[in-house]
Order: C-alpha cells, then structure tokens, then sequence
C-alpha cells in the first residue's frame, strides 16, 4: 500500500487508543460495564464476542458516534468528545467533535456508501470537505486509496453497480484517504455472500502489513488467527479475557471463552 | 405422442423430448377493452369537434386575448413566489417540527395543525380582512410604548401581498410535512457514515441527507407546484384579476361562459405540462444511482417503445413458427 498512515510524532510514545472504566446504558439497559482497555500503535485487535455482548457499541464510543454514559476514550493523546476542566468532563460541540473524527477511519457492517454518488465522489468527500483538500488533490489522494483496495477501475460506478465486497472495499478506501490515526471495523464482513468474504479480508490484512492501528469486531476466527496482535473476548458488557491468538482463541482461559471458540469454530 | 392429462398440463413419456419452442398465451380480453376504450375516446373527440356549444372560433379569438394574457401573468408569477417561499418556509417549519427542542416542535405542530386544518378560501378572505381585526401595524417593543415604526394595515397588505401572503402560508404547511417525510426517508446511517467522516452536522446535511431526501421531496413538490397553479384561481374571491378572474369579467359581458372557460382550461393545461416537464427533469437529476425509478427521457421513451416493437415483431414470427410446427 502506497499511502501513508500515523504522521503524528508528538504522540508516537504509549497507546493510540486508552479506553478507560468506559460504561454504556441504552435507557435502563447496561451494555457496557467498565470496560478499560489498551492499543498500542501498530497493533492489529481483534474484539471476539456474541452479538448483544457490548462490543459494536465499544467501537462506536471509541469515535463517539455513540456518546458514553460514563467513562474516558483517548484516541491519540486527545479525550475524545470532552474538554476536561474542575475534575470533570465537559461535552463538546458537534463541530469540535467532527474534527477528532476525523482522526478515526471506521468500517461498517453494511458499507453505508453514498447511494448518490460515484465511487470517486465518495472517497473525496471527505478530504474535500473536512480537510479542505483541492479537488486535483483529492482525486490524486482517492486513486492511490482506490488502487490499494483494488477499486481504482470502478472509480466512475455508482455503489448500487457494485458488489457488497466491492462496496466494501469502496468503504475502507473512503476511510483510509482521511490518513486516520486508527482504523475502527464493525463486522465488515458479516453482511457479504461468503465468496466475497476474503476480498475484504484481503484487503484488511495487506493494510495490517502497513502498520495500521486496527480495532476489528468480527466473527472471523481465521482472520484473527493470522493477522491479530492481540484478541479480546468480550460477554454481557465487559471484558473477559484478552491475549495473544494463540491464548485466547487456542487455549482459552475462561470457559465462556472456550464455550463461544467452539461454538464458531 | 403426447397424451393430454386431466389437468391443464401435458404429460411427456420419459426418453420423449418435448418441443422447445413456446407459443405466448393470447390475451383476447385486452383486445376487446381497447376496442371499446377507442370507441367512446372516438366519441368524445367528434363531439368536441362538431359540439357549437364549444365555441371554437371564439375559443382561438380569446386565446391570445392581451387581459387572458395579463391575467396569466399574474397566475404564474403568483404560483412561482408562493411555491418558492412555500418550499422555504416548508423547510425552516420541518427543521423545526423534527427539532430536539419542544417548544420549537409544538409551534411548529400548531401551525401545521391550524394551516392544514382551516380551508385555504377562508384563510385568503381572512387575511384580505385583517385590518377589521388590526386597523394599524406596529413594529416596537412588546408592553411597551417604543415603537420603530407603523402603518395602516390596508396600506400595508395590498391585494398582490395579502395573496401571496395567503398562498404562502397554506403551502407552507403542507411542504412541511412533504420535506419532514423526505428527510426520514434516508437512512440514518448516512448521516452516521458521514460523520464518522469527521463532516460537520451541516455538512452532512447539505451534501449527504439533502441530496438524497430530494429524491423523495421533489415527486410530490412538483404535484404541489401544480396544485398551486390551479389553486391560485382562488384569489379571484379578493379580485385580483388572475387567469380565471380575467375570463368572469370577460364572460360576464359577452356571456360566452364555456369558450372562455375553455380558454382558461387550455392555459392551465399547457402550464401544468411544463411544470411536469421541469418536475421529471428535477427528478432525473436526484434518481442518480438509483436504478429503475428514473422517469425516462425522451431519447430513453423511444429506445423503450423500439424495445416494445421488437418484442411485438418478435412475437409475430414466434407465433407464425409455432403454427407452422
């Protein structure tokens, strides 16, 4: 992959991602129950869990599309979505939050491209919007995103032309040229025909090998296996075991752990 | 060789190979109700034409007539600024009704609920009536004695004001709910897909939800657009010499009711084909990426009805095969 990711060098020490004593209440419902958690730069995590286990939910808090109920994230240094001040959290407005945003590619199960734009308009929507880019820029920007996915050929399509795996790979190329910090994936490929499968997963493990900092919720036990640094498993809100593959998915320690691995296996 | 079952069906002996070429089902009820459709439509054409009472020849010394002419001019520009001020005003009361703010989406229920609820022939008396109710307009400091400036309602709301006026607040309230309807048609992913983007809420807005909300708000706005048109007829209870007011003090002296009336017709009818025009236009250009739910162009209505023809012809030489065999 010819694009380059994590520029910033203020902050190339610790963790690019610190998820701390993080809660989540739909209503009267917890779904998220202090969890705390680490990612370090360059770390691929994958979060293994069964739906309704608070995982998707974490991801989403980590770029606040989700606002926590309690809780710090920090992505890159930067307490997402608040201004600490007198020993408490302060909420942000919506136009300071968009900045952090922007600073976290997500991934989402169902692509949510823009149906009325081309595949070209779509990726420089952002950069053209958000980073204030030229448009010759950003189309440069969005062939070479478009050419490490695979998709630089379909560049004039409407997604509605498309495959769910090439609308996919659309939709990591619409991250990947905003040069994000970390790359959030919520089970993207739980949606897609099983023969697209490894398209995309393809595509997720060349942009690993770039040293992407990468959060991938998924059901892909093999994808975890060869490609993550580190594996958490998740059950009812918090976190239950967290280690290296060979740990948690081939000898787990927690027998809700081994229960879920085999049952998915 | 192929022996006919007790159903509808036919059974084929195994080691038999069936004929592979298929005779279409004939549809002699489509026929017959073309037929009788072209009858009556005959009918009427040759009572249009031969009919006295329609008054051809006055119809076309009326036509071009310079009060018809002036009487159109208001109904347009009448129908264009009260459609236009409609739609906006229609956009602010929707951001107000699905706004988080309660007071802001009680009002706007109420309006709508007053708008919709009372006929737009009494809302137009009423407000040509308004100085019975406020003699002067003020504008100052509530409660107080401060004020910026006044005037005599009457001198204030002139006939062209009070219309457009009227027009523009009914209109209002129903392209509210039109545009309301349209922004929850998109998804709400889009917006989320595109703020996890790091796009601002009026970026999104604009370039994500909008665009894609049109598709669904333009259909029926152009239907809107063409009610106005007709519905515009109304001020003619306030005497603004409108189309359909022009052609009364016309008939009102010569007497000849139906030809100007027809006059009239033709007039709106030409006009409500334009505004179609321009709606599928509009529409054409908002169906980008969808498939199948464009209107088709001319260029796209002719390669559809050559598509048809061939198919027609087709089927000919498939049936004439089929007899044959």
């Amino acid at each position: 992959m010819t694009t380059t990711h994590g520029t910033s060098t203020a902050q190339d020490e610790g963790p690019v991602v610190r998820i701390i004593d993080l809660h989540k209440n739909f209503g009267s419902v917890e779904v998220l129950k202090g969890v705390n958690l680490e990612v370090q730069r360059g770390e691929v995590m994958v979060i293994l869990g069964r739906s309704g286990s608070g995982k998707s939910t974490m991801l989403r808090c980590i770029n606040h599309l989700e606002q926590p109920t309690a809780g710090t994230v920090i992505v890159d240094g930067e307490v997402m979505g608040h201004r600490i001040s007198g020993g408490r959290l302060h909420e942000l407005k919506p136009s300071a939050v968009a900045r952090q945003r922007a600073k976290t590619g997500m991934v989402f199960q169902s692509y949510h491209l823009f149906p009325h734009m081309t595949v070209m308009e779509n990726v420089i929507e952002a950069p053209r919007k958000v980073k204030g880019v030229a448009k010759d820029e950003a189309i440069r920007l969005a062939q070479a995103a478009l050419k490490d996915v695979g998709m630089a050929h379909k560049a004039d399509a409407y997604p509605s032309t498309l495959s769910g795996g090439q609308q996919q790979r659309v939709a990591i190329a619409r991250a990947l040229v905003m040069n994000p910090t970390v790359m959030l994936f919520d089970e993207p490929t739980s949606a897609l025909d099983p023969e697209l499968v490894g398209e995309v997963l393809d595509v997720m493990k060349r942009l690993a090998q770039t040293g992407m900092t990468m959060i991938v919720v998924t059901h892909e036990i093999g994808f975890a296996r060869s490609v993550a640094d580190e594996v958490v498993f998740m059950a009812e809100g918090t976190l239950v075991e967290q280690g290296p593959p060979s740990q948690v998915i081939d000898a787990p320690l927690h027998e809700a752990t081994r229960t879920f691995i085999k049952s998915i296996l | 060789m192929f022996a006919r079952t007790s159903t509808v069906g036919t059974r084929v002996p195994a080691g038999v190979t069936p004929p592979s070429q298929i005779v279409p089902l004939r549809h002699p009820g489509r026929t017959a109700s073309a037929i009788v459709v072209l009858l009556l439509a005959f009918g009427l054409g040759w009572s249009l034409l031969t009919n006295p009472g329609f008054g051809w020849p006055t119809v076309l010394h009326y036509l071009f007539n310079q009060k018809i002419l002036d009487g159109l001019k208001t109904t347009l520009i009448l129908t264009f600024s009260a459609e236009s001020l409609g739609i906006v005003f229609g956009v602010v009361l929707a951001a107000c009704r699905m706004s988080q703010n309660r007071v802001l989406s009680t009002v706007a229920g109420a309006y709508l609920w007053f708008f919709r609820g009372t006929p737009l022939l009494v809302q137009l008396v009423f407000w040509y009536n308004l100085s019975a109710l406020y003699p002067r307009i003020a504008l100052g400091i509530p409660f107080t004695h401060h004020v910026f400036w006044s005037a005599n309602t009457n001198d204030v709301l002139s006939l062209w004001l009070v219309a457009i006026l009227g027009l523009t607040l009914n209109e209002s309230a129903y392209m509210a709910e039109i545009v309301r309807g349209g922004l929850l048609s998109v998804p709400r992913h889009q917006a989320e897909a595109a703020s996890a983007l790091g796009m601002s809420r009026f970026g999104t807005f604009t370039r994500i939800v909008l665009p894609q909300a049109l598709r669904v708000i333009v259909p029926p706005t152009g239907n809107q657009a063409i009610g106005m048109l007709k519905s515009s007829a109304l001020v003619s209870v306030i005497a603004l010499a409108d189309l359909l007011y022009s052609a009364q003090l016309i008939y009102a002296m010569n007497f000849q009711t139906i030809p100007l009336l027809v006059v009239v017709s033709l007039w709106y009818l030409v006009w409500t084909t334009v505004l179609s025009s321009i709606q599928s236009r509009i529409e054409r250009h908002y169906g980008r990426g969808v498939h199948a739910s464009v209107a088709p162009t001319g260029v796209q209505w002719r390669k559809a009805m050559e598509g048809v023809r061939a198919g027609v012809a087709m089927r000919a030489t498939l049936r004439a095969g089929g007899e044959r065999a």
